[in-house]
């Protein structure tokens, strides 16, 4: 009897553990970045995602647990924008590169001079209009370096090339028409000779696309639709995907209402990763359209979903779909993070996506089978995925019915999570999540497609879910599927994250801090109160001088933050699609206004 | 004299269905009003903008009908996408007192039309002009800028604020767009 009630004390401070700050131990068999992922630090950051596993990490550790309480302020900048500012600042020898949201300028500073003057300034002067058809914001998610040029896309859709060291245009190609609500926010990834680049406007019926072009000259390579036939979508006979419901012909197609797939979404605005050794592109695809799920029954194949294609000729590999027939806007478009790891004995190439589903999943990225998807979020609209479908699990009680307001629905339209970029410590093993705690009402009501106009179909108005808090960071251990620490935030965290080999992990909330934290037990060790809310991505660099420093843009906006960086009324509660709802006290902490933090120690 | 208070009884019931007056004959799409009006309250000399409204505005503003019809079209022409239940989106919030391009109702008609620079797409030629009114007669009730008896009350769908007739009486103020970024010629 005394034995037992030990073993079940110990059983339950075993279960209770988890949530209390403890040290993670390396362990031979902890998840590692893969060998192109690793190679000697350069100490520059010359990609949003760092490296093309997407793990957002840095071996420098000049910056560290014991020195990181004494950074300091080296210099500022101010990007004379005031919308959201979700870009990562880039550095490539002794240039930094700055991208604002629209109008979409490109500063380059000068690192080897005393306060990093500007160099120049390219502005490629995107229509205004455009900031029309921009459903959350005006928001842009970095450039991109390869072969002594940087990439990136504008807000009315040109993909442009500009000299890195004299500024100068090089190419520029438009690929959307801003009247059919195409517009382009993500960061574009260099894949050896191709600039791989996606559509954005899931919220106007866009039909979704991915695309190549000639790293020279802008022209385009391959292009892959999101839905319609197979042709479109790059499927032949080499596509071997893992779950029977993906097997079939014209899947894009068929699993939509007649033509309904024409206005159907599955837009690729989120972030891009690339395995070398399978030569295997990775991305996800956008909400289906319209938000209302009752008018296309059917899977809407192949929308809010993860790709594998080959990067030479776009042709698909796999396909996994995380919401078939998506309720609730849950966009697949969140970061993949490509890991090696030992499942059930066996080495594994993995993807790791922290979904907007609620769910960390593990997929094996050479066949799309999912190991694991664990819940990181309150949920009640979900239960989980089934293992042997990989399917996942919805409760018919919050499914959406016409002119009916259905309560309590967790996770929200921007999901657990959005767009904002996880990092994975090759040190800790960890993964490091920031992302919300939000629930939300949805009433669909009937849609109407006009071009160039929203197509929706949806009331929502969000809340904060349990606890009050609507924002968290999570320090993940990706084999056990469990969180090993969690900082609560009163907002969303809506900003990207920065892991280092100082064992130190960084992020920015939506009030303005910027915060260094432990890597292992989640103590905040350092943090700074920036001009405005931060939603960008943290980056870390060597400057000239052979030190660490720490970027940062601050700058709130984006969906979450567009009450503030878009003035919206909070009396409605559902503005910025339902957002106001639950970020009405923003308006009382922080103001809008783009500024580049930069910092370094004594 | 001992019809007087018939009289007067009568007046009052006629003036109260002002409220409810409607026109039968739809205006052609292509047919358009022509208000004369100014966006600024600056001129060349000192008397101000010159500005003729013929009295279409208020017929639209002050009827409930007209203001609920644009209720309707505002949900059917996807308004509501961009400005929400008056809060705004991606486009400025409509409930408030600022008004970049205008907030009196032939304003508001006007931008309708034309569509505006940062984003607000031109529907001419896509709603008759009548609806256009109607919508911004809408526009109108939504910060209280008409009268409060020709104000939408609740409606049946989810509750997203006050309803426009609860709102206190509002105040338009013009202009207040900031220039978008610290833009450098090339």
């Amino acid at each position: 009897m005394g034995g037992a009630r030990l073993a079940l004390v110990l059983a339950v401070s075993l279960t209770l553990q988890p949530a209390s700050p403890i040290l993670a131990q390396p362990t031979s068999s902890q998840p590692a970045a893969p060998h192109f992922a690793m190679g000697p630090e350069d100490g520059q950051w010359t990609i949003p995602q760092k490296n093309y596993a997407s793990t957002r990490y840095s071996d420098l550790s000049e910056i560290n647990i014991e020195t990181v309480k004494n950074l300091q302020v080296a210099f500022t900048f101010s990007t004379g924008v005031n919308k959201g500012h979700e870009s990562a600042p880039l550095v490539v020898g002794g240039t930094m590169y700055v991208l604002s949201p629209y109008p979409n300028i490109l500063y380059a500073l000068d690192l080897t001079q005393p306060g990093a003057p500007m160099k120049w300034q390219y502005n490629p002067k995107p229509a205004a209009a455009a900031q029309g058809v921009a459903c959350c914001d005006v928001v842009n998610r970095g450039p991109t370096f390869a072969n002594g040029r940087i990439f990136f896309t504008t807000l009315d859709a040109h993909v442009v090339a500009v000299n890195a060291e004299t500024g100068e245009e090089v190419w520029r190609t438009k690929l959307g028409d801003i009247n059919r609500g195409e517009t382009m926010t993500m960061a574009p990834l260099v894949v050896k000779d191709k600039v791989i680049v996606g559509i954005s406007g899931g919220e106007y019926g866009v039909r979704g696309w991915i695309q190549a072009l000639n790293i020279e000259d802008g022209t385009s390579v391959w292009k892959a639709y999101s839905t319609g036939p197979d042709q479109d979508v790059k499927i032949g006979p080499n596509f071997k995907p893992f779950y029977d419901s993906d097997k079939g012909a014209d899947l894009g197609v068929t699993t939509w209402p007649a033509d309904a797939w024409q206005q159907g979404g599955g837009t690729v605005w989120g972030w891009l990763s690339y395995d070398p050794d399978l030569n295997l592109l990775y991305h996800g695809t956008g909400n289906p359209g319209p938000w209302n799920p009752n008018q296309r029954p059917g899977d809407n194949k192949w929308t809010a979903g993860i790709f594998a294609r080959d990067a030479d000729t776009g042709e698909a590999r796999w396909f996994y779909q995380t919401a078939p027939h998506d309720l609730h806007d849950w966009d697949n478009i969140n970061e993949m993070i490509l890991l090696d790891l030992e499942w059930e004995g066996r080495p594994r190439k993995v993807l790791v996506h922290p979904g907007r589903t609620g769910f960390v999943y593990v997929i094996d990225r050479t066949t799309g089978e999912v190991l694991s998807a664990k819940p990181f979020h309150a949920l009640t609209a979900v239960t989980g995925v089934d293992m042997e479908t990989g399917r996942l699990q919805v409760n018919s009680e919050k499914e959406p019915v016409n002119n009916r307001v259905i309560r309590d629905i967790c996770p929200t339209a921007p999901g657990a999570k959005d767009w904002n970029p996880s990092a994975f410590s090759h040190k800790t093993g960890l993964l490091y999540i920031p992302h919300m705690n939000m629930c939300m009402d949805w009433e669909s009501v009937e849609p109407n497609y006009i071009a160039g106009t929203p197509y929706l179909g949806a009331e929502v108005r969000m809340y904060p879910g349990p606890g009050g808090h609507m924002g968290e960071f999570t320090a993940w251990d990706i084999k056990e599927g469990k969180e090993l620490w969690t900082i609560n935030e009163r907002f969303p965290v809506w900003s990207g994250t920065l892991a280092t080999a100082g064992d130190v992990v960084f992020y920015g909330t939506m009030d303005g801090w910027f915060k260094a934290v432990h890597a292992r037990t989640g103590e905040v060790l350092w943090q700074f109160k920036t001009s405005s809310g931060i939603i960008g991505q943290p980056t870390t660099y060597r400057g000239p001088d052979g030190k660490q420093y720490v970027a940062i843009l601050s700058g709130v906006g984006g969906w979450a933050g567009s009450i503030v960086s878009g003035d919206l009324d909070p009396r409605d509660g559902t503005a910025a699609l339902g957002f106001v709802n639950a970020m009405r006290e923003l308006k009382n902490v922080t103001t809008k206004g783009g500024t580049l933090y930069v910092f370094k120690l004594p | 004299m001992k019809h007087l208070p018939l009289i007067l009884l009568s007046a009052i019931l006629l003036s109260a269905c002002e409220r409810e007056d409607r026109e039968y004959r739809s205006n052609p799409v292509t047919a358009e009003t022509e208000e004369k009006i100014a966006l600024v309250p600056l001129s060349a000399g000192p008397s101000g903008p010159t500005e003729h409204r013929s009295g279409l505005g208020k017929e639209y503003e002050e009827n409930a009908y007209h203001i609920a019809q644009g209720k309707k079209f505002y949900v059917w022409f996807n308004c509501n996408g961009c400005h929400a239940n008056g809060g705004g989106g991606s486009g400025p919030p409509l409930m408030d007192d600022r008004w970049f391009y205008g907030g009196q109702i032939e304003n508001i008609v006007q931008t309708i039309r034309e569509g505006r620079p940062n984003g607000m797409p031109s529907f001419r030629g896509k709603i008759p002009d009548d609806q256009i009114w109607q919508i911004a007669a809408y526009v109108r009730s939504m910060g209280r800028n008409v009268p409060k008896a020709a104000a939408p009350g609740r409606n049946d769908d989810m509750h997203s604020g006050p309803a426009e007739q609860r709102r206190p009486p509002g105040e338009v103020i013009d202009g207040g767009q900031v220039p978008p970024a610290a833009q450098m010629p090339q």
